[in-house]
């Protein structure tokens, strides 16, 4: 242990620990700016400077490990001064517009400002000198570079956690910018969408791209018809935007609070999630009998799931001869959107043309998914508008609604019925957890054998998991795989993604079955969830998902009625012509760079 | 096409594939061909299996790795204080009369590139210039249209 002083008071921290976090163990708060809990140091907007006796010159507390007897004051004049200029010259590169910005009292950058109360500001205003460019090209965010301040979050979190790197530091000196490749726009670059740059931008130099307007005039339009969906991760995050603790399940409240906003039926993304377990759990087995039955040498293994739109654009990108083994299976948002304007307005009567469908995500990249070409399958755009957890927390502050109080209200029926199997597609490892559940029973006739169906080696934070079922017991129809061990790998973070892909492209990967989610802690963790996020606030989201998991009635999508209605009313059976024309898509290869 | 991939194929054998080569191989591309394309720099990401945006993030930091097209010969006049003070405007003002181009600019047969330069450690022999690597002191305007006629020739 090391021993030292800050403001004075004694503390004793391992060695390594930095300042900044000595600190916090004395309830001393050090502002900062670039540094992040998920991210490596960068030190480089230096607000957290500390004076150390001795040093020269202040030093970064969060890039300075602590020493024995080191003396730290936190509070010093010189301290003060230095901070207030540091905020003040950030401040001078930053086109303050606050009260038409996006993130309008969400800003930590207007935060250190209030904290200073400056008065008036004694640089120069360089943001006038510049032509900056705001980026608008992505469906699903917006990048303006007149609000951007360096700190370069955004810079590590695509290459520590999302090993992308469709972004990097270009330039020197004062015309230093955050750049695609040579400054392409971002719908033109290797970038997913995921939108984990988007959760860690300080300020609004990284928004998502809203669609809040388009959906209230669609929601005021009587000709309009609109149905809305929502995620099974928003439930479990959404509380955190409207003054809830992380962990925090809103499920009913947030029903009746689109009920409210008026939204023509409130139905669940959880009935699409049970149908894509159906889907591509089918599709495992039947590539499981083409292998080894039929022995056809054409079906790739291990098969890869196509939930996550981050994902997909990430294997396009970068291990397209892999495209082959992903799920044929679209995502449950996009399952849902083919039926809401085929399946569901017929059966409501309503002219699918007047249909507006609208989903609520914890994710960015599913506003570039629902804009994909492909993606019109029932003649019309499947998804006409995605707005993230956090747009939708505005939605409700909008309307006036009195969110605590709320009374909890259900999904309404037809596509509003789920299972826990479909709520734990949330978190990382709960696809392939929900899909384990279905095919273990389709094929043995028995229940997964893990207790109170939780298989726990599939769940968890841990970057890349394993985990192996022994398949016995087999009924009639699917002997040929008695006997067989199951192998499974869950991977989460693209950068864990492109761990699990090294070893498939060198041939070294033994599994089955991947599953694979862009953000680190999968949906719960996803771009368009609340600000801020850190391994700790995933992991509560986690636990609340698991939580609503048990408490469910159903705990398996093949027993989901409505799920089972709509094979029989509409469908046929899993994997069928029409479950094709409307449920699976295909995949193209992308550039590079 | 193919040459590019040779030439990054050549250099990442050279000073092999790790992060650390990527400022040799970026110098080697330029010496062969004055600046770097967007081809080549995906080529270099490629090979050194790095995004292309840090590839480009690298070049851009650095004045003498241009990302932009240049003329084989590339002229930068150095515009620090010593040679501003002993004549550079003169030269500039040569050059851009003698090549009909401003600066920052290619002539369209893209034989020459005029940029301007921070100081290049000449100042004893001002005023200075480059042409690619190789450096001309003590400029006049007769001296340069000299010196700009020889390049003419050697097409």
């Amino acid at each position: 242990m090391i021993n030292l002083t800050i403001n004075d008071q004694k503390v004793s921290v391992p060695a390594g620990t930095t300042v900044l976090d000595a600190a916090k163990q004395l309830k001393i708060n050090i502002p900062t700016l670039c540094n992040h809990p998920d991210l490596c140091v960068a030190g480089n907007c230096r607000v957290c400077v500390v004076e150390q006796k001795g040093a020269r010159t202040l030093v970064a507390s969060c890039a300075t490990p602590v020493a024995e007897g080191m003396e730290i004051n936190t509070n010093t004049l010189k301290v003060r001064n230095a901070r207030r200029h540091i905020v003040e010259l950030l401040l001078s590169e930053h086109r303050s517009d606050c009260t038409k910005c996006y993130k309008n009292t969400k800003c930590e950058l207007q935060a250190l400002a209030n904290e200073f109360a400056f008065g008036d500001n004694i640089f120069l205003d360089l943001v006038e000198d510049h032509l900056y460019t705001i980026d608008r090209s992505s469906p699903s965010f917006t990048k303006d570079d007149s609000k951007c301040i360096r700190c370069q979050r955004c810079v590590r979190t695509c290459s520590e956690l999302q090993y992308i790197s469709a972004i990097a530091v270009a330039n020197k000196g004062a015309q230093q910018k955050i750049s695609s490749f040579h400054n392409k726009p971002m719908s033109h670059v290797i970038c997913t969408n995921c939108g984990q740059c988007v959760n860690r931008c300080p300020t609004g130099a990284l928004i998502e791209k809203t669609y809040i307007d388009q959906v209230w005039d669609a929601i005021y339009d009587p000709e309009k018809y609109v149905i809305v969906q929502t995620a099974p991760a928003v439930r479990v995050a959404l509380g955190e935007d409207l003054g809830y603790d992380p962990g925090e399940r809103v499920t009913g409240k947030m029903v009746n609070a689109l009920k409210q906003i008026g939204f023509d039926s409130v139905l669940d993304t959880d009935f699409s999630a049970d149908l894509t377990i159906m889907e591509e759990g089918t599709e495992l087995l039947t590539r499981l009998k083409k292998a080894l039955v039929d022995k056809d040498a054409s079906v790739k293994f291990p098969m890869f799931t196509s939930c996550s739109p981050g994902w997909i654009k990430f294997i396009e990108h970068k291990y397209p001869e892999f495209l082959p083994n992903l799920s044929t299976c679209k995502s449950p948002q996009q399952m849902f959107g083919a039926l809401a304007k085929t399946f569901y307005a017929e059966k409501k009567k309503v002219d699918p043309s007047k249909v507006v469908s609208v989903s609520i995500m914890p994710c960015t990249a599913k506003k570039y998914e629902a804009d994909r070409p492909e993606m019109r399958a029932s003649g019309y755009k499947d998804i006409d508008f995605v707005l993230t957890t956090r747009e939708l927390a505005v939605m409700i502050k909008q309307a006036g609604i009195d969110f605590r109080n709320l009374e909890p209200a259900n999904y309404d029926s037809i596509m509003g019925d789920s299972t826990g199997a479909a709520v734990i597609f949330g978190a990382t490892g709960g696809v392939m957890e929900a899909a384990l559940r279905t095919a273990y029973e389709l094929v043995t006739g028995r229940e997964v054998p893990f207790n109170n169906l939780n298989i726990t080696p599939v769940r968890g934070l841990e970057g890349v998991k394993e985990a192996s079922v022994k398949i016995e017991g087999c009924t009639d129809d699917w002997k040929f795989l008695e006997g067989a061990e199951l192998k499974v790998a869950i991977a989460h973070g693209l950068v864990n993604a492109n761990k699990v892909m090294a070893d498939v492209r060198e041939g070294k990967s033994p599994y089955h079955f991947v599953e694979i989610m862009a953000c680190p802690g999968g949906c719960i963790g996803g771009g368009g969830q609340p600000i801020p996020t850190s391994r700790e606030i995933r992991q509560n989201r986690v636990n609340a998902i698991y939580e609503e998991d048990e408490h469910m009635v159903l705990r398996k999508s093949h027993d989901n009625p409505d799920v089972i209605a709509i094979y029989k009313e509409f469908l046929g059976k899993p994997n069928s012509h029409k479950a094709h024309e409307l449920l699976h898509t295909h995949y193209f290869e992308r550039d590079s760079y | 096409m193919y040459e590019v991939e040779d030439l990054v194929k050549n250099l990442s054998l050279k000073y092999g594939r790790s992060r650390r080569s990527l400022m040799p191989i970026l110098q080697g591309i330029v010496e062969k061909h004055n600046y770097l394309t967007d081809e080549v720099m995906v080529e270099v990401a490629k090979a050194l299996d790095i995004s292309a945006a840090e590839v480009y993030g690298t070049a851009s930091f650095y004045t003498f790795l241009d990302t932009q097209v240049r003329g084989k010969y590339v002229i930068r006049v150095c515009k620090t204080i010593t040679c501003s003070m002993k004549g550079k405007g003169e030269i500039m003002q040569t050059i851009e009369e003698m090549l009909k181009i401003r600066p920052g600019e290619t002539t369209p047969d893209r034989m020459f590139s005029l940029l301007e330069t921070n100081c290049i450690g000449w100042c004893h022999k001002a005023p200075a210039m480059l042409i690619n690597e190789m450096p001309y002191t003590e400029l006049t305007s007769e001296k340069v249209v000299e010196i700009l006629k020889s390049y003419m020739k050697t097409k």
